[in-house]
């Protein structure tokens, strides 16, 4: 009896544990429906200050878009919209820029939105920001002149893109000092909580001036295993994950929609310039010639993914040229050939140095490596941690080939062209060319927007010629939601706005 | 008293030489914290500024021993890309990995103490054969997979339990602890079936033993001989084995916290790698190799009180 009884017994305790657990899980429903709440997974904790003008990750700036808000704000269609200010005028020698403030605009902190708060926070950010082409268009300010309902923005030098930048300043209230770690803003939601690893917790603002927010929570679970928050989503314990790979939305299991957008920036396979055989240009065109973009996307992304043919994403439609993604149609004859004429007729051997941390890249490598083969190229994959690359590879510029991916950090076409000029801190390839930093420069220097955009699609044309890297394609972004949230919109920029989402019930 | 002194001394040393080959690592690897917390966007003279100030630029040896010295007066530094004290951050960490660890070890001497006994005096042959594959099956799997299946089966097939949900210990006491339940089964199945088994061949050799059968000759019955004499000794091995599992457990879980989504100290430990926070990492590492060590010594002085025959000098 005794041995039945423990047995019995030790069934009794598993049984125990396995009820104890029991969660309230629905098929059709989300836990959050009852409180129009929603928890959205991410794949990694926020930077430790919440400072607008210290934040440097992008996943960071994704969740705080929906806190902080500068004079005008972007809207989905990339178009620069009034938020705290209700109207602005440049003056006709585009030197000076005048915004009329809304009135009525609170901090989340119940704080009266002023022209000191204005010019207090682009004093600071001038000063503090860790954005260095941010401080390097403020230091272009010779003035600020403030009046009770007006703000007014003197410069030195017009600077056709200076309102994208004034986008990036966020507006927060004189002399607070929490922002670190309680951030206080104008945006259609508030800060609650963090905790380290586990959450991130916004509710809505109901004071906000504009379209007040649907929801009146969103909770962030930071899932740093991917393979967890895979699970977590399709188990329906999260209501909206966004960046899943093509293989993720295929084995969703659970209903959930899927919905396609772009993630918005330039990879390509870079190619160090200072290195041989890279410092030749028919070796660099061989490459392009070499590498089937379209056989790739097919490959790695089921097809999905736009091809770009230089550095500059579809988003930005001014400046973005569609002939470019064709300039090098893939022809392994012309490769061999130009390879020849550079010297090398039977190939050359280098290692591409790859981000493992971001997939995509390791998958587009995988199928470069195969693709080089036909020409006689023989690449070799090398692995490294993100710390490694961004000391080694970005920082140091120690390597032949890299694969990875540049966005704007600006909203500008300044933020995709500046750091191709000869000794920019940010040239990591080390590229020089005379006619590209004429074009630039021209660029920069003119205050005819027309002008100005001739200028970069100059700008783009040359990268093209000169194959500068092996373009690539602006990636595929998946993002599901619950079946029953709605109004999930991409931006052309790396962010997640919260305010449109709603339950449908 | 000699003995333990020795065992101090041993301790001491071991964590001295761990702390050493974890500063010394960090020196090797490529990398530099400065880029995580200011971002790619930098100046030149910002990264320099924040070097100096985090200490970079000084000699390995000067760095390493004045870590020393911070740490041995309880000072573990900060964690810079999180901007809080490493002692902090651990604290909460720490909560988390205790409990997952207490709650599998738990798990594993409830279900495995008796389940072992029932199969070490299972006198029918069928079943004691099925009692080896399965155990034996269970034991093969290893903790990281047991997370994946039970995480499968139980939340996504029977949706018993919410994957990816956590509730923290202070907002809620029951919330966390069946928050712990699933990734504390999934550590605690394989260990359970690698104790079963021990106890189970224990018992079976000790009931092979001559005094078993002296004194089933001398008409005692074969339970009272079990529960009397038998399971005492064949407990001896079990015990130790199971103190051991308890350092095992703790280190294991750094895994399975990953799996889970649990802000334990493994995720701390592989945050701070990928961000090239040595203090932190330093301090977890400390951490884990002194609770290695002193479980393990705590094992030595359990087998010498259940076996008097033993004696450490």
């Amino acid at each position: 009896m005794k041995k039945h009884l423990a047995f019995f017994l030790a069934m009794l305790m598993l049984l125990g544990l396995l009820c104890g657990c029991k969660g309230a899980t629905g098929k059709n429903t989300s836990a959050g429906m009852k409180d129009n709440s929603i928890t959205v997974g991410i794949a990694q904790d926020l930077d430790n200050s919440l400072d607008p003008y210290k934040m440097t990750a992008a996943g960071t700036r994704e969740v705080m878009f929906n806190i902080f808000e500068g004079l005008v704000k972007p809207d989905k269609d990339g178009n620069f919209v009034c938020a705290v200010a209700s109207d602005y005028s440049v003056s006709s020698d585009g030197l000076v820029y005048t915004f009329i403030l809304r009135s009525g605009v609170v901090f989340h902190n119940g704080a009266k939105v002023t022209a000191e708060d204005v010019m207090y926070s682009f004093k600071t950010c001038a000063s503090t920001s860790v954005t260095a082409a941010l401080v390097e268009a403020l230091s272009a300010v010779d003035a600020y002149e403030v009046t009770a309902t007006q703000f007014s923005i003197v410069l030195k030098e017009p600077n056709p893109d200076f309102l994208s930048y004034v986008c990036n300043v966020s507006i927060v209230p004189k002399d607070y000092h929490d922002q670190d770690t309680a951030p206080v803003g104008t945006g259609p939601f508030k800060f609650q909580s963090r905790r380290v690893l586990d959450n991130f917790v916004i509710v809505r603002n109901d004071d906000y001036y504009g379209q007040k927010a649907h929801l009146s929570k969103v909770t962030y679970r930071i899932l740093e295993d991917n393979t967890a928050l895979f699970t977590a989503l399709n188990s329906g314990s999260l209501d909206l994950v966004a960046h899943l790979t093509i293989d993720q939305t295929k084995n969703l299991t659970n209903g959930y929609r899927v919905a396609e957008g772009t993630m918005n920036l330039v990879q390509a396979i870079y190619l160090n310039h200072d290195v041989k055989p890279f410092d030749d240009v028919r070796v660099r065109q061989a490459l392009c010639y070499a590498v089937d973009v379209d056989a790739m996307l097919k490959l790695t992304s089921g097809g999905h993914g736009t091809a770009v043919g230089s550095s500059m994403y579809p988003a930005f439609g001014k400046y973005f040229d569609e002939s470019l993604a064709n300039a090098y149609p893939h022809d392994i004859a012309k490769a061999k050939q130009l390879l020849a004429e550079a010297g090398y007729p039977n190939g050359f051997s280098f290692t591409i140095k790859v981000p493992s941390n971001y997939q995509p890249h390791v998958d587009c490598a995988t199928v470069l490596v195969e693709q080089l083969k036909a020409a006689g190229i023989d690449a070799k994959i090398q692995l490294v941690d993100w710390s490694t690359w961004l000391s080694d590879v970005y920082k140091g510029r120690n390597f032949e080939a890299t694969i990875t991916g540049f966005d704007s950090s600006t909203l500008n076409a300044s933020g995709m062209l500046a750091r191709w000029e000869t000794g920019n801190g940010k040239n990591m390839i080390n590229y020089s060319n005379a006619d590209y930093d004429a074009a630039y420069r021209a660029a920069r220097a003119t205050a005819d927007d027309a002008q100005q955009t001739q200028y970069y699609k100059q700008c783009l044309a040359i990268l093209s010629q000169d194959a500068a890297n092996v373009y690539l394609q602006d990636l595929v972004d998946f993002v599901a939601t619950h079946p029953k949230l709605k109004g999930y919109e991409f931006y052309p920029l790396y962010v997640m706005d919260m305010s449109l989402l709603y339950w449908d019930k | 008293m000699k003995y333990l002194a020795k065992k101090l001394a041993a301790l001491v040393a071991t964590l001295l030489v761990v702390s050493l080959l974890a500063f010394l690592a960090f020196q090797v690897i490529p990398g530099d914290p400065t880029t995580k917390i200011l971002g790619t966007e930098a100046t030149d003279e910002a990264v320099e500024a924040l070097r100096q100030e985090l200490g970079l630029n000084e000699n390995v040896f000067v760095r390493y021993f004045r870590w020393l010295g911070n740490f041995l007066t309880g000072d573990f530094g900060m964690n810079y890309s999180r901007h809080m004290p490493v002692s902090q951050l651990l604290g909460d960490g720490l909560v988390v990995t205790f409990a997952l660890t207490v709650l599998s070890f738990l798990i594993t001497v409830l279900v495995a103490i008796p389940l072992g006994i029932l199969g070490g005096s299972a006198r029918s042959q069928l079943l004691d054969g099925a009692f080896a594959v399965v155990d034996q099956a269970v034991m093969s799997i290893p903790p990281f997979f047991m997370a994946t299946l039970l995480t499968w089966v139980f939340g996504i097939l029977l949706g018993l339990f919410q994957p990816g949900r956590y509730t923290s210990y202070a907002d809620s006491i029951p919330g966390f602890v069946a928050c712990l339940i699933m990734p504390a089964l999934s550590i605690a199945i394989p260990r359970i079936a690698m104790t079963v088994k021990m106890l189970r061949s224990a018992i079976r050799e000790e009931m092979e033993r001559d005094y078993v059968r002296t004194a089933r000759s001398r008409g005692n019955n074969r339970r009272a001989i079990l529960a009397r004499h038998v399971l005492k000794n064949a407990m001896v091995t079990t015990v130790t084995f199971l103190a051991v599992s308890a350092a095992e457990i703790m280190t294991g879980s750094i895994i399975i916290e990953q799996v889970f989504g649990l802000p334990g100290v493994g995720q701390l430990l592989l945050e701070g790698i990928s961000n090239r926070e040595f203090l932190t990492v330093q301090a977890i590492v400390v951490i884990l190799a002194a609770w290695v060590v002193v479980v393990n010594f705590l094992a030595d002085i359990l087998h010498q009180l259940l076996d008097p025959r033993v004696r450490y000098e």
